[in-house]
């Protein structure tokens, strides 16, 4: 996982809610059994239905922070809505909601996944209305986001905001403690199930 | 203060506690698919780890999978790679695998409880978000993506943290005709798509308490739908009942000392929700979805609604983009809409209960001239019970297609597709835009409303055939 410290870019608003992950991705992508190369499939059917939608835009194609509607990612478990977002150019996506999973994939797959006030969430889509050109920075080191004169922080807990600062993969920090592991292991009742014989 | 069910099962699994970090929570059985492993496993090869249990793992193919031509390869050869690389994959790692055709092939929530496996205060994840399916077990189970994925096949744990704890309260008796689906769909309209945000639900009260363990596996399922990762049921004599003699139920003295603390998993009296929500089990009727989310559903004596008569700006906006997607007008009767297809499967409707409940239905009726009907069962083990009750004879002499099992049309990753534009009333448990086929309109239903609609062309309740003498 790259390391995330601040980004400045642009941003695309998504006025909708509720934007599911089969909107995000729809299943027929998720069969390639590789890891890149998920950005033919970002809200593909919107930007085929719809010649009007926001990222068809050309001021929009650049964006690298989505402003979405409240209840962002919810539906599956797929990692791949986090991949194709990454895969299509986005490190940030900011929402006044996320669902569960997507927010927690986020935090392992890189993409920073921002929850503002609902009211500053419509302030930011005004202004890369109003100017798509708008540089916003989004700073994980202070916890803000910040445009033209505006500054909304955010929440983030210090263990996950660390762990993306540093990049850090989950896997190699549990490793650090097998022996915590073999412990409880050991104390596990005898006919808890097991699905080899 | 007291503990409730999802708080204690959690506690039992920490393997570690520090402050300032996340808890390292034991995983007692993960479940794996061919969709959300195949980079789990690439991850494990690049780094040199291997499966630390193998034996607490199992997996299926269930999402790709074709329903008629079974001992045909895969036609899709995307499809049929996909599978491919998780028959390669855990016979690489020692992971138990179940092919098609086979006894314990299915779907993945169906597979786990039906051999057992799926126990009460157990840990369950799975790299699918209905993994909640087994917290009717009373166990916390919860869907999860592929980094974790990873994460749980080289060290059987996962980092988290204790979830927001909210109770559904759904005392009363059921009204004739409404299912466990009706509730769970009434649930999600009453708190929206983003209610159990955070949160574990636990269902309780005396409606939940007299439902089978597969109505309960129905409830749970859609947890996700209502926002929560995890949704669970305090175990008791039906839960029990369920699991003795299954192959992988405990036995002897096990069995009697699991069941000894399968009877502590129970919220205390003083334990304290974040959130309540009650409803009467009398005021239901059965539920229908009209846009494209599940908390768009409404009873299915009401009206399509206008989106004018919503308060709240973004959901006047989604109500007036679902209503186009849909196709439908404000102010239709539901009752009036007419469907195309009607699916009958997936983990939320897939079981032999649910099969029985549609086949009594349609028994000595014809499905509607112009609707199909696709029914799916939940793993072959399904298919074969209801072989063997004689219900695919049902299901044939209606008209309906008797397939073979798989997740389906639930979301169309196989070529059990809607075509654009076309209308379904569906066992499942997503409506969104396209999930059953780029174009497709899903209304999700319960099985009764579903046979019912199979019957009639439009979306039906049960009883409105016997007021019709149908």
């Amino acid at each position: 996982m790259d390391a995330f410290t601040t980004h400045t870019g642009t941003a695309a608003p998504l006025r909708r809610s509720n934007v599911d992950t089969d909107q995000i991705i729809p299943a027929e992508y998720l069969k390639r059994i590789t890891r890149t190369g998920f950005e033919d499939g970002l809200f593909v059917a919107w930007r085929t239905n719809e010649p009007d939608f926001v990222l068809n835009k050309p001021e929009y194609a650049d964006a690298s922070i989505l402003v979405a509607g409240p209840d962002f990612g919810t539906g599956s478990s797929r990692e791949h809505a986090n991949w194709a977002l990454l895969d299509g150019g986005y490190k940030v996506v900011i929402s006044a909601r996320f669902a569960d999973i997507f927010r927690n994939n986020s935090t392992k797959s890189g993409l920073l996944t921002v929850v503002l006030p609902a009211a500053d969430v419509e302030a930011l889509q005004d202004a890369c209305e109003t100017d798509p050109t708008l540089a916003v920075t989004v700073d994980l080191v202070a916890r803000e986001v910040r445009w033209a004169d505006r500054v909304s922080g955010f929440e983030i807990d210090d263990y996950t905001r660390w762990r993306l600062l540093e990049g850090l993969d989950d896997i190699g920090l549990t490793e650090r403690h097998l022996g915590d592991i073999d412990a409880f292991e050991a104390a596990r009742p005898a006919w808890k199930p097991r699905t080899l014989a | 203060m007291g503990q409730t069910l999802a708080q204690k099962v959690y506690e039992q699994h920490v393997v570690r506690r520090t402050e300032g970090e996340p808890d390292l929570l034991y995983i007692d059985l993960h479940l794996v698919h061919e969709v959300t492993s195949p980079q789990a496993f690439d991850g494990l090869r690049a780094a040199g780890r291997t499966v630390r249990r193998p034996d607490l793992t199992m997996s299926t193919e269930d999402h790709n999978v074709p329903t008629t031509n079974l001992l045909a390869p895969i036609a899709d050869p995307v499809s049929r790679a996909q599978v491919e690389a998780l028959r390669t994959n855990t016979a690489e790692f020692g992971i138990r695998q179940a092919p098609m055709g086979t006894r314990d092939q299915g779907i993945v929530h169906v597979i786990g409880p039906q051999l057992g496996l799926t126990q009460p205060g157990m840990t369950i994840v799975c790299g699918d978000s209905h993994t909640s399916t087994h917290g009717a077990f009373g166990a916390l189970a919860f869907g999860i993506g592929t980094s974790e994925v990873e994460h749980v096949l080289a060290t059987q744990t996962l980092t988290q943290r204790p979830a927001k704890q909210m109770s559904v309260r759904v005392d009363g008796e059921l009204p004739l005709g409404v299912s466990a689906k009706d509730v769970i769909l009434a649930v999600i309209a009453e708190i929206g798509t983003g209610g159990g945000q955070g949160h574990v639900i636990e269902y309780r009260g005396s409606a939940i308490e007299a439902l089978s363990m597969e109505s309960r596996m129905t409830i749970c399922n859609m947890s996700i739908e209502a926002g929560a990762r995890a949704g669970l049921i305090a175990p008791d004599e039906t839960t029990f009942a369920y699991l003795q003699g299954r192959d992988h139920a405990p036995s002897g003295e096990d069995w009697d000392a699991a069941v000894a603390a399968w009877r502590e998993l129970r919220t205390d009296d003083d334990a304290v929700f974040d959130r309540e929500v009650v409803i009467d089990a009398a005021s239901l009727t059965p539920y229908v979805t009209w846009g494209t989310n599940p908390g768009q559903g409404l009873p299915i004596g009401a009206a399509v609604p206008d989106p004018a008569s919503f308060a709240d700006e973004s959901d006047r906006a989604a109500a007036e983009s679902a209503l186009a997607y849909m196709g439908l007008t404000a102010g239709t009767p539901l009752r009036e809409i007419s469907v195309d297809t009607v699916f009958l499967g997936s983990c939320t409707n897939g079981r032999i209960e649910d099969l029985r409940v549609a086949a009594e239905l349609l028994r000595g009726n014809h499905v509607a001239a112009d609707t199909r009907m696709l029914v799916v069962p939940g793993s072959v083990f399904v298919k074969q019970q209801a072989e063997e009750e004689g219900l695919d004879a049902v299901f044939t002499a209606a008209g309906a297609e008797w397939r073979g099992a798989g997740c389906s049309m639930c979301l169309g990753m196989n070529p059990d597709q809607l075509a654009p534009g076309e209308r379904s009333a569906s066992t499942s448990n997503r409506n969104f835009q396209g999930r059953q086929g780029k174009g497709g309109r899903t209304h999700l239903v319960s099985p009764a409303v579903a046979a019912a609609t199979a019957i009639t062309g439009r979306l039906t309740a049960p009883a409105d055939l016997q007021t019709a003498g149908a």
